[in-house]
């Protein structure tokens, strides 16, 4: 790693900002981590005497694990503060609780909030990197680079694929952030759900709204599920999920309509039986578990990407 | 103090007199006077060549936070405002803290306004507490200052409750202001939409503004009373206002310049200065405001002045406070619908003077001889930066910091009394 590649982002805040350029930089580049995840000693120095402090003011036990794995590989010291459950109780701001992180001379901070737009606002109150490990509906955009790199591996191409995206658009921002990425490296992402789970407008970002589930599948190089909930802050969306798997979840009748060798892919958990059946959640064309593998390696590249540009 | 002045070389507009001329206007013991009556001697001139002389403004929705959260604005605070940005009288909403549902508060009101740089007119609740049960005692409001009444910043859920502000308030002939937004469809945080699905922000559907403004309209048409509606934002509630006024409803309506200045798309990048209710709409929604303010669907242009500290919005959006300063910013912004043609001179001292009165019910927005002396004097031309230290409120809570605006108040005259000045350092 002596000519790193260029990188021009400070922070990773979404793909959004990310070039096409970009996203081929990270996934070559975690491409060349993955292999340490299968070396007998896991770990490289490359980042030795770093701070990166995990600030999670949702709950995620995933997200967090695969990056606090990411930073001990490489050799980062890592702490794991859960603000959802002590300052925000205490009646501590936002800016309160980055200036005091902030005062420890912290690295990197990768940030989960349930507010979209808290990883940027984070930024203005830190010297850190900040990496955004989700934000509300808005981004998520480690997820959907390790979906980027798993497709890439399975099917050698990121660019004139169908993706079709199932469930929950509105409130998911793994659907937001793939749609961003995916269309981006030039392929096509058609998105499906109950109405009351599509948002006004998905269109404008680039996204093509199918009519039904099988149009939407039909002929698809991946088919990608997205968790459901039945309701959100007393918004009635779905009537039950029973409903919800019979109508919208993705069976093995419905996967045969995609192309063959289509992929299956969810952010996860899976609620199995709902979103995806549980002989497909588990059959030969889910990659649901290189996706986990694969978001170690992508995560390694944006810790090493953010603070070779430091 | 001198109420004595004779201001000369201004474009005069006077929409009610039916005047616009260049020439000079003498104020004669915080009156003016007759046209041609002779300058007494010793009085001083204010030279406004260049500038438009006109009935003093009112801003018609303003929040001034005192009682109960004198940290974002007072009475004095928010008055200096409303004279730095040209307004003679501000009229401001009953959520304060404690609400102002009983005579003491808006006693209380009342006296603090006594040494303000504005009038203040007084707006009361229409049920104790803002909570939508129990009608106040809108006589005894009435006898105490208020102007009109209102639940802002929640809207009546209760119809029937509405149906009756509307029928008692008529026999007090005050004015009923609703804050017009379906709770229920409206718990979003910004406009519904192409840009909240990009960002991930719960929106508000224009729908709850709609449905809301209807509600009020058909109450008002079946009882035969008049209702006025606040902070219109939306193509959907304009049409609605513009057919019931060809009915011959009695509905007025008001409209705040960031919803004929921004879109939802000033939302992109978090600013929390961009939050507010009912919140900053489409490209579509703001050029319908802009057609209902030229075809007379909208009477009157308020701010909705709605001052918050950093503690409120320098936090992340979805629990930032809703709502904007506005008063410092309001005629420049306004000033650019007539550059635009959207228009013309007389129309906008309508919206801004004359029908703000007219709806409220007080004598003023006019310069009939013998009328007291409220001014305002506007330079259409003057170009400035709107900075972080040039605001007069308490609070900084507004998206057009760091503006460049065009046209400002250069001058504001109370009762013959100059309370804010921008023309020469020899006047007060
Ligand atoms: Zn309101």
């Amino acid at each position: 790693m002596a000519t790193g590649p260029t990188f021009a982002h400070r922070h990773i805040l979404g793909m959004e900002q990310l070039s096409q350029e970009d996203i081929n930089t990270i996934l070559s580049t975690a491409d060349s981590f993955k292999e340490i995840s299968v070396r007998p000693i896991k770990k490289v120095p490359t980042l030795r005497g770093l701070t990166v402090i995990n600030l999670f003011f949702e709950p995620s036990t995933r997200t967090r694990l695969s990056f606090e794995v990411a930073a001990k590989r490489m050799s980062a010291d890592t702490f794991n503060i859960n603000a959802s459950t002590s300052s925000t109780v205490k009646g501590e701001t936002l800016p309160d609780t980055a200036r005091n992180i902030s005062a420890m001379y912290p690295d990197i901070i990768v940030i989960r909030h349930s507010c979209a737009g808290t990883p940027l606002l984070l930024t203005r109150y830190v010297r850190a990197a900040v990496i955004n490990a989700g934000d509300g509906a808005h981004e998520h955009p480690s997820q959907a680079l390790l979906d980027l790199m798993t497709v890439n591996e399975h099917r050698g191409t990121l660019s004139g694929l169908k993706i079709a995206i199932i469930g929950d658009i509105t409130h998911s921002r793994v659907a937001r952030s793939n749609i961003i990425g995916f269309t981006r490296m030039g392929s096509e992402v058609c998105v499906y759900g109950p109405a009351t789970l599509i948002p006004k407008g998905i269109e404008q970002m680039g996204a093509t709204l199918s009519p039904s589930l099988e149009e939407a599948v039909r002929d698809a190089d991946v088919v990608m599920a997205l968790r459901i909930q039945r309701e959100r802050q007393n918004d009635p969306l779905l009537p039950s999920l029973r409903e919800y798997a019979r109508e919208f979840g993705i069976s093995r009748s419905i996967l045969s309509l995609a192309r063959p060798d289509a992929l299956v892919m969810h952010p996860g958990p899976v609620n199995r039986g709902v979103e995806l059946n549980p002989d497909v959640a588990d059959g030969p064309r889910s990659v649901i578990l290189d996706q986990v593998t694969n978001g170690v390696a992508v995560r390694m590249a944006l810790l090493y990407l953010v603070m070779g540009n430091s | 103090m001198n109420t004595t002045w004779h201001f000369i070389n201004g474009r005069i507009i006077d929409p009610l007199n039916k005047v616009d001329r260049t020439g000079n206007l003498l104020v004669i013991d915080g009156r003016i006077a007759v046209p041609d009556h002779p300058v007494p001697a010793g009085t001083p001139e204010i030279n406004v060549s260049g500038c438009w002389i006109v009935p003093g403004l009112t801003d018609m929705h303003v929040h001034l936070r005192e009682p109960g959260e004198e940290y974002k604005e007072d009475i004095l605070s928010g008055c200096l405002a409303a004279v730095s940005g040209g307004f003679t009288g501000v009229a401001c909403m009953p959520n304060t803290r404690p609400v102002n549902d009983c005579a003491a508060v808006t006693a209380m009101i009342t006296a603090r306004a006594a040494g303000a740089a504005a009038r203040v007119y007084p707006v009361g609740a229409i049920s104790l507490k803002c909570e939508g049960r129990q009608l106040t005692e809108f006589g005894e409001l009435r006898a105490a200052g208020v102007v009109a009444v209102s639940d802002d910043g929640q809207p009546v859920v209760d119809s029937q409750l509405m149906r009756r502000a509307l029928e008692y308030a008529s026999d007090f002939n005050l004015p009923v202001i609703s804050h017009s937004e379906d709770p229920a469809l409206s718990t979003g945080l910004m406009n519904e939409g192409p840009v909240s699905t990009r960002l991930g922000l719960k929106g508000i559907p224009a729908a709850a503004e709609a449905v809301m403004v209807y509600r009020e309209i058909a109450l008002a048409e079946f009882t035969g009373t008049r209702v006025h509606i606040a902070h219109v934002s939306t193509a959907m509630a304009a049409d609605l206002i513009r057919a019931a006024k060809i009915r011959g409803v009695r509905v007025t309506a008001e409209t705040a310049p960031h919803y004929f200045t921004l879109t939802d798309d000033a939302v992109t990048g978090f600013d929390t200065n961009t939050k507010m209710n009912p919140p900053l709409r489409t490209e579509q929604d703001r050029q319908a405001i802009q057609e209902a303010l030229a075809d007379g669907t909208i009477d009157a242009i308020a701010t909705d002045h709605a001052p918050h500290s950093i503690l409120e919005k320098e936090v992340e959006f979805d629990q930032a406070a809703n709502g904007i300063i506005g008063l410092e910013t309001a005629v420049s912004l306004s000033l650019a619908l007539v550059r635009d043609k959207v228009v013309d001179e007389r129309r906008l001292i309508e919206l801004l003077a004359v029908n703000p009165a007219a709806i409220l019910g007080f004598d003023a927005g006019h310069l009939s001889a013998g009328a007291v002396a409220d001014i305002t004097v506007i330079d259409p031309q003057q170009q400035f930066i709107y900075t972080a230290d040039q605001i007069i409120s308490k609070s900084r809570n507004t998206p057009f910091l760091d503006w460049s605006l065009q046209g400002r108040a250069m001058l504001t005259m109370v009762g013959g009394s100059i309370r804010y000045n921008r023309i020469s350092a020899a006047l007060p």
